[in-house]
């Protein structure tokens, strides 16, 4: 996918999880990327995991001859590798990690995070803004609170992933751990490895533009 | 107002007044519909008209409970509709644990099940020990978070046919072959079957990690564990 045929809809395509749009757009408009075009597939995903890697394939054969670089923003996100078998297929690389939460808190402090507290419930900007419709709604949580305890029992915190200074996010996430009955922790990350990432994504693609040109 | 009552009145079916067969079919669609009451109400009224428990646990518990399985595979059904259906299985397994202990009935197989160490999650774990339960194993559930001392302990205190791992996170998984190194290393692997699942794992990661099978859900390590266990006997 790194060469071929000629972009006609750009020359750089990011296929991104609708959960990290906000800061993928935000991480483009301020590197004034005007050649980096998102395409988001469903957050809602999040939920759903063994959809992502036929979601993303297809999002891929799609973009075929119209994009001369291609890289997918998600982690594995609990496809158990079988997102990574899709990538490799077509030569694309992803954000590092487990999950969204690894790359925005940075793989060594996701990991001190888990190590202390196997019973972690994490929120980010989006899930803190979505909380209601991302988990109560679906798991139907007001409906049935008898689910709660059979699917928050074991956690012990609820741990919010800032990525920005947002008062109104903060007493969302708050709530959703008083909801859920968890002790509340929050821990800015800003955008963490997503932009590093994407960073490095971005000039390893213009350099292999160059170099397409310089031999043509 | 009346019309309302009348319309509730008229939507409630009594059980009671229900055909044999025609219970159990509502009890598939109340295991289904997680109606916990229900399925209570159902199993006691299956009891008294002569059933024995093994035969209300199959026909009735687990054969909706399969049902429910299948749906869910196929994505009709999700995690909230199977958590309310596991519920309401529960809830008649509570009134038949203590008839089918009664009749002393010898178990398929003794299985010890857990969520690996760093892991918490449960559902999985759960509906495959309940269902081994209702498939009538005795089921040692050693819970969440274990590391591989747990496992030892409990295959040195109870003697298992089987050891059942579950794992949901991609960070968690890779415990499952520590577990299964070490009973490798300790030269007692080949005691066990061991089962793998969980929503991440697939068959390919079954084999990387030594297991004897991948479960992809709680019907296929039903049918897994009693066919595993039956060519074991049958190759003993």
């Amino acid at each position: 996918m790194r060469t071929g045929a000629v972009a006609q809809d750009g020359a750089v395509l990011v296929i991104a999880c609708g959960a990290i749009a906000h800061e993928l757009v935000a991480v483009i408009r301020a590197n004034r990327w005007e050649h980096v075009k998102v395409q988001c597939l469903p957050a809602a995903l999040h939920n759903d995991p063994q959809r992502i890697p036929g979601a993303v394939r297809a999002k891929i054969q799609a973009a075929k001859g119209r994009y001369r670089h291609l890289f997918v923003a998600y982690a594995d996100c609990g496809t158990g590798g079988l997102l990574d078998e899709v990538l490799q297929e077509a030569d694309v690389q992803r954000l590092p990690g487990a999950h969204c939460y690894e790359f925005f808190a940075g793989a060594r402090e996701f990991k001190e995070l888990s190590d202390e507290e196997p019973g972690t419930f994490y929120l980010t900007d989006f899930l803190a803004r979505h909380f209601e419709r991302l988990i109560v709604k679906t798991f139907r949580l007001d409906e049935h609170p008898e689910l709660l305890e059979m699917l928050f029992g074991n956690y012990r915190r609820l741990v919010y992933l800032a990525q920005t200074e947002n008062p109104a996010l903060t007493g969302m996430a708050r709530a959703a751990a008083e909801k859920l009955g968890l002790q509340f922790e929050r821990r800015i990350t800003g955008y963490g490895e997503l932009a590093e990432r994407l960073v490095e994504f971005e000039a390893r693609s213009g350099t292999a533009e160059q170099v397409a040109q310089w031999q043509s | 107002m009346t019309d309302e009552v009348e319309t509730q009145d008229e939507d409630e079916i009594d059980l009671a007044s229900l055909s044999t067969d025609e219970l159990v079919e509502q009890m598939h669609d109340d295991l289904y519909d997680g109606l916990k009451d229900e399925i209570v109400e159902a199993t006691n009224i299956l009891l008294e008209r002569g059933w024995d428990a093994g035969k209300v646990l199959n026909d009735a518990l687990v054969e909706g409970m399969r049902i429910v399985g299948i749906d869910f595979r196929d994505g009709i059904l999700f995690v909230p509709e199977v958590l309310l259906a596991a519920n309401a299985m529960k809830g008649g397994m509570g009134i038949l644990r203590p008839l089918l202990a009664e009749t002393g009935a010898a178990t398929v197989g003794k299985a010890v099940i857990g969520t690996v160490k760093g892991d918490i999650h449960d559902i999985g774990k759960n509906l495959v020990g309940m269902m081994w339960e209702g498939a009538g194993f005795e089921v040692i559930d050693i819970g969440i978070n274990n590391p591989v001392e747990n496992y030892l302990q409990a295959i040195e205190e109870h003697k298992p046919d089987i050891i059942g791992m579950s794992a949901l996170l991609t960070t968690t998984m890779p415990y499952m072959k520590v577990v299964i190194d070490t009973l490798v290393e300790q030269g007692i692997r080949d005691d066990y079957l061991v089962l793998v699942g969980g929503a991440p794992l697939n068959e390919e990661f079954g084999k990387a990690v030594g297991a004897d099978a991948y479960c992809r859900d709680a019907a296929v390590a039903v049918e897994t564990a009693k066919s595993l266990i039956a060519a074991k006997r049958a190759a003993a």
